[in-house]
């Protein structure tokens, strides 16, 4: 087992890294960036590293940084965290280069699926379902993509190859407004990921977010622990988070689940992934895998008893999996509400110092912040202080408990989005479960209309 | 003299708010001392302190706190610091060298490469903050010229 693991990331998951660490009885190095230099976890470090000034380039995205890092404190793993390097091919290959342990998949497995063609291309072949579209990248040809998208069928959507997570992607309805868009998301994408490959998908009209969590070993061993539904977003981004996914079936789950795992068995995948799927009509359509512990992660979690996260360190030392599929109990359901420093209405974001922090607290709540009283929230990264996760034994508990907690969080001096949770705790849409991913922006715009009417 | 283990005792004696710490073992003996206000500079403060009979083997010395006046040259990344080109060199400075803009003062290592450290204000100078060898980290004061 490593005895010093560096942490290449911030906030609330740099924290959640610690934790399993200290938990383990391993040393923990926090890299952070100047703005960072108060952050909770970087005084409960046995070391802490500055790599570099505010801007993620300069420091949280700054390789040779964090590898500097990791020599000059004879760190033995890099842990990534989500975002900023957790999903670069090129920085997992050298922190291996440079004789540290990736906590993570192999740099192949990251380059594979972070080209959204070929990880589709992957499971397809693997057996996962996706979403009908053209097989591969879009040629140049205008004849060929006019007919890929009538055979696929209107509406459509043209996504970026090197996008993922929401970004570089354009709606089509009509055929005349086909080929001006591809040409432009080509654009987009150049610009954006420097790279204009894009493929066309049905667009779904009303699909459920709804993703498989899966852990592997190094030694061919997969299992999977159970879906979550995301559904509730604004902008492609998650605002709340549930496992498990109301009113799925366990069959479809255990066999969804398991065709995930099956995929990273053959694949050869490592370490904890997400494959994530739009849901319609008792259909899974694969969209995209992430390869690294996802912010949601907590639901899980609590319905399954397993940490994720030391589990990811236990895979990343090379040991097998200590338990198979029959030994993963899911229990009661857990939902999670993102805290984000903004405005709950026109959603601006909202840095500054929290002069009054106080958080819930009681049987089946869990706080994942890394915030304090008097911790000043910077501007130059996401607005999220936190999360708050509420376990039950029926959804309805779990729903009960986090309106309860909803109304003891108190967060002064910035403003927070806890109205916006506690609304959705009481939203008819949300209650009866079920609701589609476009659901949160529908609300969201009639609410507007009616304001101004 | 360990540095890391100094520079966790200067820690403590900042997180913690007492005025000032003395530890004796033996013949060795240190002393840190600042002033509670929590001034840039910190000095002697004539404030009574525990004197702490810790098992922490030191050297006897007694630290100067305290940066002299001057423009303070920063560590712009992070890696091993070097007063020389290679080991036995010559070291690039000395206090009390002068030096002009644009000269290399140091070599800060990271991921096999050999970094210079250039100044970019010129004058006398007056201190060397990291001991040869020392790990740095991004904006860590490396020489104060006057």
């Amino acid at each position: 087992m490593f005895e010093k693991i560096l942490i290449a990331n911030r906030g609330e998951i740099a924290l959640r890294i610690q934790r399993a660490c200290r938990e383990m009885g391993i040393k923990t190095v926090a890299v952070h960036s100047e703005a960072d230099a108060d952050a909770k976890y970087v005084k409960l470090a046995d070391e802490s590293v500055c790599i570099g000034p505010a801007q993620s380039s300069l420091s949280y995205l700054n390789v040779p940084a964090i590898i500097a890092a990791a020599e000059v404190t004879d760190a033995e793993a890099i842990h990534p965290g989500y975002g900023f390097l957790s999903e670069n091919a090129d920085f997992a290959e050298r922190v291996e280069n440079s004789g540290f342990v990736f906590i993570g998949p192999r740099p192949e497995t990251i380059r594979l699926m972070g080209d959204k063609v070929s990880a589709k291309d992957a499971m397809k072949e693997a057996g996962v379902p996706c979403v009908p579209g053209s097989e591969g990248a879009l040629t140049e040809d205008p004849e060929e993509i006019l007919s890929t998208a009538l055979a696929v069928g209107y509406p459509v959507i043209i996504k970026a190859s090197g996008g993922g997570g929401g970004r570089g992607m354009r709606v089509v309805h009509t055929e005349a407004a086909l080929l001006a868009a591809v040409k432009l998301t080509q654009a987009e994408a150049q610009n954006a990921f420097g790279n204009p490959v894009v493929y066309l998908e049905k667009y779904l009209e009303n699909p459920r977010h709804i993703e498989i969590q899966i852990l592997a070993d190094e030694h061919g061993h997969a299992v999977h622990l159970g879906e979550r539904d995301c559904s509730m977003q604004r902008r492609h981004q998650k605002i709340l988070e549930e496992a498990p996914a109301p009113g799925l079936s366990l069959k479809l789950r255990d066999k969804i689940g398991e065709r995930c795992a099956e995929a990273c068995r053959k694949i050869g995948y490592r370490g904890a992934g997400t494959f994530e799927f739009l849901y319609e009509n008792d259909e899974f359509y694969f969209i995209e895998m992430n390869t690294r512990v996802q912010v949601e992660h907590p639901v899980t979690e609590q319905i399954t008893g397993i940490d994720i996260v030391q589990e990811q360190i236990h895979i990343a030392a090379g040991e097998p999996l200590r338990f198979k599929q029959k030994d993963i109990q899911f229990r009661g359901h857990a939902i999670e509400c993102r805290i984000n420093a903004e405005n709950p209405v026109t959603f601006v974001p909202s840095p500054g110092r929290i002069t009054l922090y106080h958080t819930p607290g009681g049987p089946g709540i869990r706080v994942d912040s890394h915030v304090y009283q008097n911790y000043y929230v910077p501007p130059h990264y996401d607005s999220m202080i936190g999360k708050l996760i509420a376990h039950g034994e029926t959804r309805q508990q779990a729903i009960a408990r986090m309106r309860t907690a909803l109304t003891e969080l108190v967060v002064e001096g910035i403003q927070t989005n806890t109205r916006l949770h506690l609304d959705l705790m009481y939203d008819a849409a949300f209650l009866a479960g079920g609701a589609s991913i476009h659901y949160l922006e529908q609300k969201m715009a009639n609410l507007k209309k009616s304001d101004a009417g | 003299m360990d540095l890391r283990k100094l520079k966790k005792l200067i820690d403590l004696v900042q997180e913690s708010g007492i005025a000032e710490l003395e530890i004796n073992e033996g013949e060795e003996r240190v002393r840190i001392a600042r002033v509670l206000q929590g001034a840039p500079q910190m000095m002697h403060a004539p404030m009574m302190a525990p004197a702490a009979n810790v098992v922490v083997p030191v050297a006897a010395a007694e630290i100067e706190p305290g940066l002299p006046e001057g423009h303070v040259v920063r560590s712009p990344m992070v890696g091993t610091f070097y007063r020389a080109p290679s080991p036995g060199a010559k070291n690039f400075v000395e206090v009390g060298q002068s030096v002009n803009a644009g000269e290399t003062m140091c070599i800060i290592e990271a991921m096999k490469l050999l970094n210079e450290i250039e100044t970019d204000q010129g004058g006398v100078i007056k201190a060397i903050l990291v001991e040869n060898g020392q790990p740095v980290e991004y904006g860590e004061p490396l020489f104060v010229i006057g």
